[in-house]
């Protein structure tokens, strides 16, 4: 089962915090839900950098961001 | 390199308006400055009585018009709220003292150093050293909490406030007070100021261009993306600055416009803004598009920073060209010492609830 985070609510930065801490203990990938738009191009921006691949899905108001190797 | 493109354009426009503004007759390295434009509005309000900074700045009605615009098109206009208000208007008010000691927002401090006044290059070492510590916190696990959806209204509160100040604006009601000499008198024609807010808003919001955001990544991930802005704005206004406005380009400490050389408060008051800006989670100008945007804490922030610049001018804490008024001092060192102790009282009050939760979830399993 894939380690989830819910980051909706947060301000910036702290998606990307949490999706950093979050890598950091599951390597290989972690799914993250957000609300906004900047929290969704921050953490792609980021888990990017880090060598993962990003795919996003949008549910009624929220994104899930499945973030893998 | 296409997103730091973009980031480097975006920060571009932004830097030219703001020299176009100075060369129309916005006060000296103040083509755009939101600490100082919420300050001349406060001012024109009567919040605070200092005869030369009283205008309703229609730069920043214009920013809001344009950034509400834009984000209610891109679907990015979403209306939140609840995530420690209180303290996030208590941040905004010593962010504005801090910046009214320095003398000016991260903005105004990046269009200094761009028309050659290197007592922005202590402000900006403050402001670095601020947002060091602030990372500090964040990795320690500050947070201020979620927001939740709030009624749409609350959303539309903030544009209406722009509306009402453009308002106040065109009719010039008596009770509205308008400087008349000082650096309040100084001012871009008024459709134009608007229409350059509203490009500036426009772009802000497109980019997400934060000052705090950008040496912020660079600490916490390492990530230069938003630091492509900011050396777009400078690049940009230097330019700018050389051509349109060459015989007002000074590179040195003295005889800068609306500018101090006290070194120590230059760096400390910036270093409060620095701080401030981390724990909110955006610089001023980030704090004002997202108030355009349907953030109501980012709101509740504004209204922090409009009562931090109307107490910095009724208490005599916001400093002169002639310098730091003892009183401005003491009120940074208390503003720093104050939001190092809340911020640290918060890191402490997340350690408890995180072990508190995962001691719950292991006496389930």
């Amino acid at each position: 089962m894939c380690k989830i985070v819910d980051a909706r609510g947060r301000s910036c930065p702290e998606p990307v915090i949490m999706t950093k801490k979050a890598l950091e203990s599951n390597s290989e990938g972690v799914n993250v839900i957000v609300d906004t738009n900047v929290a969704v191009e921050n953490i792609t921006r980021f888990a990017k950098s880090k060598g993962y691949d990003v795919e996003v899905k949008e549910n009624n108001d929220d994104f899930e961001l499945n973030i893998r190797r | 390199m296409g997103s730091k493109r973009k980031m480097f354009i975006f920060g571009g426009i932004i830097g030219i308006i703001a020299a176009i503004l100075m060369k129309l007759g916005n006060p000296g390295n103040m083509g755009m400055c939101i600490a100082c434009f919420w300050r001349d509005i406060a001012g024109a309000l009567g919040l605070h009585k200092a005869g030369v900074v009283q205008y309703i700045r229609p730069e920043i009605i214009g920013i809001i018009f344009g950034a509400f615009s834009i984000s209610y098109l891109t679907g990015d206009f979403k209306v939140k709220g609840g995530s420690s208000p209180l303290i996030r208007f208590i941040l905004g008010f010593f962010l504005m003292i801090g910046g009214l000691v320095f003398l000016g927002c991260p903005l105004r401090m990046i269009l200094r150093l761009a028309n050659g006044d290197l007592n922005a290059l202590v402000g900006l070492m403050g402001y670095i050293a601020g947002i060091f510590i602030g990372v500090q916190f964040l990795k320690k696990g500050y947070s201020l909490g979620k927001n939740y959806d709030q009624p749409k209204i609350a959303g539309y509160l903030f544009p209406i406030f722009a509306v009402v100040l453009l308002i106040f604006l065109v009719v010039k009601p008596a009770f509205i007070l308008f400087s008349t000499e000082g650096p309040g008198s100084m001012a871009a024609p008024v459709i134009i100021s608007l229409l350059a807010g509203a490009i500036v808003g426009i772009c802000l919001q497109r980019s997400r261009i934060c000052t705090a955001g950008g040496f912020r990544d660079l600490i916490l991930i390492r990530d230069t993306h938003f630091l492509w802005g900011i050396l777009g704005i400078f690049i940009f206004t230097l330019i700018g600055n050389l051509v349109l406005n060459f015989e007002k380009f000074n590179f040195g400490f003295t005889g800068q416009p609306i500018a101090h050389n006290d070194f120590l408060f230059n760096f400390l008051g910036m270093t409060l803004v620095g701080l401030c800006s981390i724990l909110l989670g955006g610089c001023p100008i980030r704090q004002t598009i997202l108030a355009s945007q349907g953030d109501t804490d980012a709101g509740i922030t504004v209204i922090g920073l409009i009562v931090g610049a109307a107490f910095a001018h009724n208490f005599g804490l916001a400093a002169s060209g002639n310098g730091v008024p003892t009183n401005g001092k003491i009120a940074v060192i208390i503003g720093i010492v104050f939001v190092l102790i809340l911020a640290s009282s918060i890191v402490l009050n997340n350690v408890k609830k995180v072990s508190k939760d995962s001691k719950g979830v292991s006496a389930n399993v």
